[in-house]
């Protein structure tokens, strides 16, 4: 067994072993803290498949900044997980149904897929040859030049989503006080304060 | 030797001490850099500084740290303890990681790998969770509410340090640092590095250095004389050490990044002197110098300032000028002195 193998078994087990302790932890922060451990072992994954500009991607965009915000808002909330959990002996054999039907549903579509004409081919066209081109540059290609239009298009949709996300959170509430940064920053002495000479003996 | 040297054995050995080398190298600048650190803030008070222990007091951080080996491990109530004590494991394994892809000298890396900058970037953006995990897990109030101030700072200005980085991929054409550095060269020694074309970011990217390495004026996680310091209240003894340690390496590692991404890295400043490592360490320490004058003459900002400016300032004037340098680089304005990827790729 060669270093490679070594490391794929040694990250696929810890992918598999920290996804079932997302789920089995009783304290939710240590969920959040095994998915992380999930995300990094399978960056690893990517690593040894020779994909490292993905596993970097997904290093710094799930773990960097999206586990640290579900990591913010699990610590603040005040949860007890073992109080969510007394019914669950008897929702069990609902949920399980509900399980199955959804499960179902999924293999009929996916019996009834039907690829279009040249998909395949199409999907392995454009993988060039890893020694000549290295993949963050192959990549680069698919998305900017190839798709650019579809790779613009996903882009806009995004933009319109978080412009979506804004406008309905967005209260203009009038009774809150509010800094004015620029105001701070130029108020000057001679206007903000007023030195009196207070006489001995006498007030102002 | 040579033989051996191929082997599986061999090859895990070498990596092994090649290692241990940098840890080594890294670590005992470390010792000295805080020592500096101390002098410079020394002198700039008009105080003597460390100057007892040993010749110069220049062995006052071994004392330190042997103060530190030697104390008393405290671990608050009902603090999670598993947790407790990964904190400042991880904070410190991942800032001495990141030195795996830094180059010192043409071939002098670890690992030299082809997405190296991407790679710092995804280390330096893991160091959020010894700040938040520290935090969490000492189960007190003080350093929860520090360390979830420190991990909003420390996020918010990663993202103008991305950008800022991508100005530079832009222009290179490459994410190897040996590949930057090259990209450097040039006839006008250091006026071909890349801080004249990409002057303004320079600047950005040491204070947004500065805010994520929590160095002052942006120290909110210590904050020691209004906030009652922040995530890592309830350390003592080495755990503690590990956190302090982990903040100097990467100050220092940040200091290596700014000399790679835009002074040059080991080029030397002058056409006709020899490039090498020197000028490596000599920029490294220059940078570090700068940033112990920033702690001694800049006071502390106010924390929403702090947001305001990584947010509303910083962030804009990033991506603005990612959009420039793209432009730049793909019509090649000025003889192309922003488009050097025909270099690296």
């Amino acid at each position: 067994m060669g270093v490679a193998d070594f490391a794929f078994y040694a990250f696929a087990i810890t992918v598999l072993a920290s996804a079932i302790l997302v789920v089995f932890s009783r304290n939710p922060v240590h969920s959040v803290l095994w998915l992380i451990l999930a995300f990094l072992s399978s960056a690893g994954l990517f690593v040894l498949l020779g994909a490292e500009f993905v596993a970097m991607l997904l290093i710094i965009v799930y773990v960097g900044a999206v586990a640290v915000l579900f990591l913010f808002v699990v610590m603040m909330l005040d949860i007890d997980f073992t109080q969510l959990k007394v019914g669950m002996a008897r929702n069990l054999p609902l949920g399980g149904l509900i399980g199955v039907v959804l499960l179902m549903q999924l293999g009929l579509l996916f019996g009834a897929w039907q690829e279009a004409e040249g998909a395949m081919g199409l999907r392995q066209a454009p993988t060039p040859d890893p020694d000549e081109v290295h993949n963050t540059r192959a990549l680069g290609q698919l998305l900017y030049d190839d798709y650019a239009f579809l790779f613009q298009a996903a882009g806009l949709i995004l933009l319109v989503a978080m412009i979506g996300a804004i406008v309905l959170t967005l209260r203009h509430r009038t009774s809150v006080k509010r800094q004015d940064v620029l105001s701070q920053m130029y108020r000057d002495p001679a206007q903000s304060m007023e030195l009196k000479d207070v006489k001995p003996g006498k007030g102002l | 030797m040579a033989d051996f040297l191929d082997t599986g054995l061999g090859t895990a050995l070498l990596i092994a001490a090649q290692g241990l080398l940098l840890i080594g190298f890294v670590m005992i600048s470390l010792l000295f850099l805080v020592y500096g650190d101390r002098k410079v803030w020394a002198a700039v008070q008009m105080r003597r500084g460390p100057n007892v222990v040993g010749p110069w007091g220049l062995l006052q951080t071994v004392a330190d740290a042997l103060k530190y080996v030697f104390k008393e491990i405290v671990v608050p109530a009902g603090a999670d303890r598993a947790v407790f004590f990964l904190a400042p494991m991880l904070s410190f394994v991942l800032a001495v990681t990141a030195w795996a892809v830094i180059p010192f000298n043409e071939g002098w890396v670890l690992a030299d790998i082809n997405v190296a900058i991407l790679f710092v970037f995804a280390v330096a953006s893991l160091e959020v969770y010894g700040v938040i995990m520290g935090g969490w897990a000492s189960n007190s109030k003080y350093p929860f509410l520090g360390s979830l101030r420190s991990a909003a700072q420390m996020v918010s200005y990663e993202v103008s340090l991305g950008l800022i980085i991508i100005g530079i991929i832009i222009s290179t054409g490459a994410m190897n640092f040996s590949a930057i550095v090259a990209a450097q060269d040039g006839a006008y020694g250091l006026f071909s590095w890349y801080w004249l074309p990409h002057l303004p970011m320079v600047v950005l990217f040491f204070i947004s250095a500065l805010a994520e390495t929590n160095r002052p004026p942006f120290d909110l996680p210590e904050a020691e004389s209004e906030l009652v310091a922040g995530y890592q209240v309830e350390y003592s003894s080495v755990p503690y050490l590990l956190f302090m340690a982990g903040e100097y390496l990467a100050i220092f590692l940040m200091c290596a990044l700014i000399s790679l991404m835009f002074f040059g890295g080991w080029l030397s400043p002058i056409p006709g002197l020899p490039d090498g490592a020197f000028w490596m360490v000599a920029k490294m320490a220059f940078f570090f110098f700068l940033f112990a004058m920033v702690k001694a003459i800049t006071p502390r900002y106010r924390y929403d300032q702090l947001m305001r400016i990584g947010w509303k300032v910083f962030l804009p004037l990033s991506l603005a000028w990612v959009v420039i340098v793209a432009f730049l680089a793909r019509y090649e304005v000025l003889g192309g002195v922003w488009a050097r990827s025909t270099i690296g790729g």
